[in-house]
């Protein structure tokens, strides 16, 4: 899926937080990005719905849990968040739901740093494969793929949605 | 053909952290990484990422060191793994066998991590060639070796505030002759490009093949610490005072001890180390070590932090190479 379309998608999701907030009258949410392809997507939702406090982003790596399997991430980015998490009603942006563990694992980072009031969850993408009970309040697309399609969100500029048969395939093709 | 490096795994990956010998740029700046990552967890609500729940690591010191001690019990609990710290007497481990003794009795503790110090060069290694396939080692100091997690969070203090390796001059002043951290820094400044490395000593405080480390050795301090970007004090053990190797400890300051008027000859913004605890008044004085240039509570806060990282890593090559067995 080529940038322009992904805008759109952009665009799409914007207006439903928008709703959304609205809805559960939110007036001051904060937002934070999950490294890497999460980051990119929720600079540009940050920026569009004008949140004033300043993106927090947060890596995973820590509270992976299939560490015991496959060891440590070398790319480990620090996980940033520039304000208190107390109480404060959090928009959580990833690029790609699939199983739901980095969602959990952020979950947990994120109450390491204090009790959030609530938590909007936003992924450009929500694709089959669920093997935790965790959706998202906001989505971008929900493309038809196979158990062996691989889905994966390029950038920072353009954003690009590459699908393949394994992820080193989609790397590759983007 | 070369003998295999015994801190890696088959695969190249860091298993045991011995010494900085034999360990590439890459893998230098991979702990560095790391270590930057885990420095925001200290200052969080709740110190502790879940990383190492489950995992058992003792820390074995067969010599003395509460600072250092602390530091490893503090980063393996910010890991969340499980401490056990024990205090061994060093004269019931003269003997290999001993020593070889207290490995399999904690092995069947089924501890997954040692944190060793022994006053012996060569005791890690040895642990780490006779630990059971699963088991890691770290090492926190052996006799007059290594000292690798003191040199490695030395370099993420320089890195903190000079960025670079590559342009920089740094100093390492006082007893190289005995320290296990002064070689583990030299070894770890070069690996990591640094441009020239000096050390400033007394001649009989300085080893014979220091030169074949590819260091610059002056023994007048104001000479050598001219236009350095990082000055790195060394702790000078009390006991070699009353030895031949050095007159008093008023005289070793008079000649080697940092003081602001001194410090004037390295660049405006260098930045004072020391691996402490200082002796205030014979390797510095306490207007540099409490000074605006003093980094050293810095070095502590980021030891924590830097063996995390090290921790992590040599747990995460168990955990790789177990997943391909």
């Amino acid at each position: 899926m080529q940038a322009e379309a992904i805008d759109g998608l952009i665009g799409e999701m914007v207006q439903a937080l928008k709703t959304r907030l609205e809805v559960q009258q939110v007036k001051d949410p904060v937002m934070i990005g999950i490294h890497t392809g999460g980051v990119w997507l929720a600079e540009r939702l940050h920026s569009q719905l004008a949140i004033q406090q300043p993106l927090g982003t947060l890596d995973i790596s820590f509270y992976r849990d299939d560490f015991t399997r496959i060891g440590m991430n070398p790319k480990v980015k620090p996980s940033q968040i520039p304000f208190e998490v107390e109480d404060r009603h959090i928009i959580l942006v990833d690029d790609v739901l699939q199983t739901g563990r980095t969602i959990r694992a952020a979950m947990n980072e994120i109450f390491d740093y204090g009790r959030p009031a609530s938590i909007i969850l936003a992924t450009l993408v929500e694709r089959s494969g669920r093997e935790l009970p965790i959706q998202p309040s906001v989505v971008g697309v929900r493309p038809p793929l196979t158990n062996e399609q691989q889905i994966t969100l390029t950038g920072p500029d353009p954003l690009k949605l590459i699908i393949g048969t394994s992820k080193q395939e989609t790397r590759e093709t983007s | 053909m070369s003998k295999p490096n015994i801190q890696l795994d088959s695969q190249g990956r860091l298993k045991h952290f011995l010494t900085i010998d034999g360990l590439n740029r890459k893998m230098l700046t991979e702990i560095l990484d790391t270590a930057e990552s885990f420095t925001g967890v200290s200052e969080r609500v709740v110190k502790k990422v879940p990383l190492l729940r489950g995992k058992t690591i003792c820390n074995l010191f067969f010599e003395n060191s509460t600072r250092t001690r602390t530091t490893f019990e503090v980063a393996a609990k910010r890991l969340s793994a499980d401490v056990l710290n024990l205090n061994v007497s060093t004269s019931s481990t003269k003997k290999g066998e001993t020593l070889l003794d207290t490995l399999r009795n904690l092995e069947a503790m089924h501890v997954d991590m040692f944190v060793i110090r022994h006053s012996d060069s060569g005791a890690a290694h040895f642990f780490a060639t006779h630990a059971a396939p699963h088991i890691s080692v770290i090492n926190a100091g052996d006799g007059q070796h290594a000292h690798p997690t003191q040199a490695m969070l030395d370099m993420f203090t320089i890195r903190r505030h000079k960025q670079e390796f590559t342009g920089l001059r740094v100093a390492i002043v006082g007893d190289i002759l005995h320290s296990r951290v002064a070689r583990s820094q030299i070894l770890a400044l070069n690996t990591l490009g640094t441009s020239e490395v000096r050390v400033i000593a007394p001649r009989t405080l300085l080893p014979a093949d220091l030169r074949t480390l590819g260091v610059h050795v002056f023994h007048d301090l104001e000479e050598g610490i001219r236009d350095v970007d990082v000055v790195i004090m060394l702790r000078l053990q009390k006991e070699r005072m009353t030895g031949a190797l050095l007159p008093s400890e008023h005289e070793y300051f008079q000649l080697y001890g940092l003081t602001e008027k001194r410090l004037k000859a390295a660049k405006p913004d260098a930045i004072v180390m020391h691996p402490g605890p200082i002796n205030r008044g014979v390797e510095m004085d306490s207007q540099v070590a409490d000074g605006p240039r003093s980094v050293i509570l810095q070095q502590v806060s980021f030891g924590i932090a830097v063996r995390m990282a090290v921790m992590s890593i040599a747990m995460g090559t168990q955990a790789q190479g177990a997943a391909a067995r």
